[in-house]
């Protein structure tokens, strides 16, 4: 169970893929034998930054796609997203201000502060050719 | 879309959604419609019953946040209900339990209207 294994899907970056993303990652993850929980933390964290590529790489263009590697190892598993979009890089991790927004009547910017929550170790690799997020678990 | 589904019902008085399946940023959209068509007609009293939701991201979270306002300064909210663990967990950790009525069970949140009304 806890021998090195890596896991690769390449998906139209799209809303209407989320839920297969998800799938994939729970599948994985939970033959690793990550508990519920964890699988639930891991699932949410993919989805949060998948979605975020499609916002904000991609600013919502159909026809590009998101690569995602899944690389368990026996201490943790890191799982990257690579996209060929515009690089951006989070400014803040930080808890947003749900009451100021929720006056505002605006949404969105959540998404970055649970990744960091739900993961142990969170980086941003711009390269020329493409972006990478990567996000590392411990097996506990 | 297969994944997700909402029922409106009303229950003394109230309306209630209830949310099914996976609340993600490609099914948000359909909750979305399902308030603006609750604060479009006026009702203002509304319940969210979570019990068959089994999945939340945060553009979940945010068609809350973007339409809590208009519900209360119109003298009503939106109370959420019967939340699962994974689900309430979420919203916990944007610290959504202050800022919201979030309760056990949907009778809860009627009783809860009841008095302040």
């Amino acid at each position: 169970m806890n021998k090195t294994a890596t896991y690769r899907i390449t998906v139209n970056a799209s809303t209407e893929n989320l839920s297969e993303v998800r799938d994939f990652i729970a599948l994985h993850a939970k033959k690793q034998g990550f508990s519920r929980k964890e699988v639930s933390d891991l699932q949410l964290a993919v989805d949060e930054a998948y979605t975020n590529i499609i916002k904000h790489a991609y600013k919502n263009s159909n026809n590009e796609n998101v690569e995602i590697n899944l690389s368990f190892d026996p201490d943790k598993l890191c799982i990257s997203l690579f996209d060929s979009g515009n690089s951006f890089k989070p400014e803040s991790y930080d808890l947003p201000d749900i009451r100021k927004k929720m006056k505002e009547r605006k949404r969105g910017g959540m998404g970055v502060y649970l990744i960091h929550q739900l993961m142990d170790s969170v980086s941003y690799h711009a390269q020329p050719d493409k972006n990478e997020i990567r996000l590392c678990k411990k097996r506990t | 879309m297969k994944n997700f589904k909402i029922n409106h019902r009303e229950s003394s008085g109230l309306d209630v959604l209830d949310l099914h399946g996976e609340l993600d940023a490609h099914t948000a959209s359909q909750l979305e419609e399902s308030l603006k068509l609750l604060i479009n007609s006026n009702k203002s009293n509304i319940i969210v019953n979570c019990s068959e939701l089994d999945y939340i991201a945060s553009a979940g979270l945010g068609v809350f946040m973007a339409y809590i306002e208009d519900v209360r300064s119109s003298g009503g909210d939106i109370k959420l209900t019967n939340m699962n663990e994974r689900v309430y967990n979420v919203f916990d950790l944007l610290g959504f339990p202050t800022l919201y009525d979030i309760l056990e069970d949907e009778q809860d949140a009627v009783e809860r209207f009841s008095n302040e009304n």
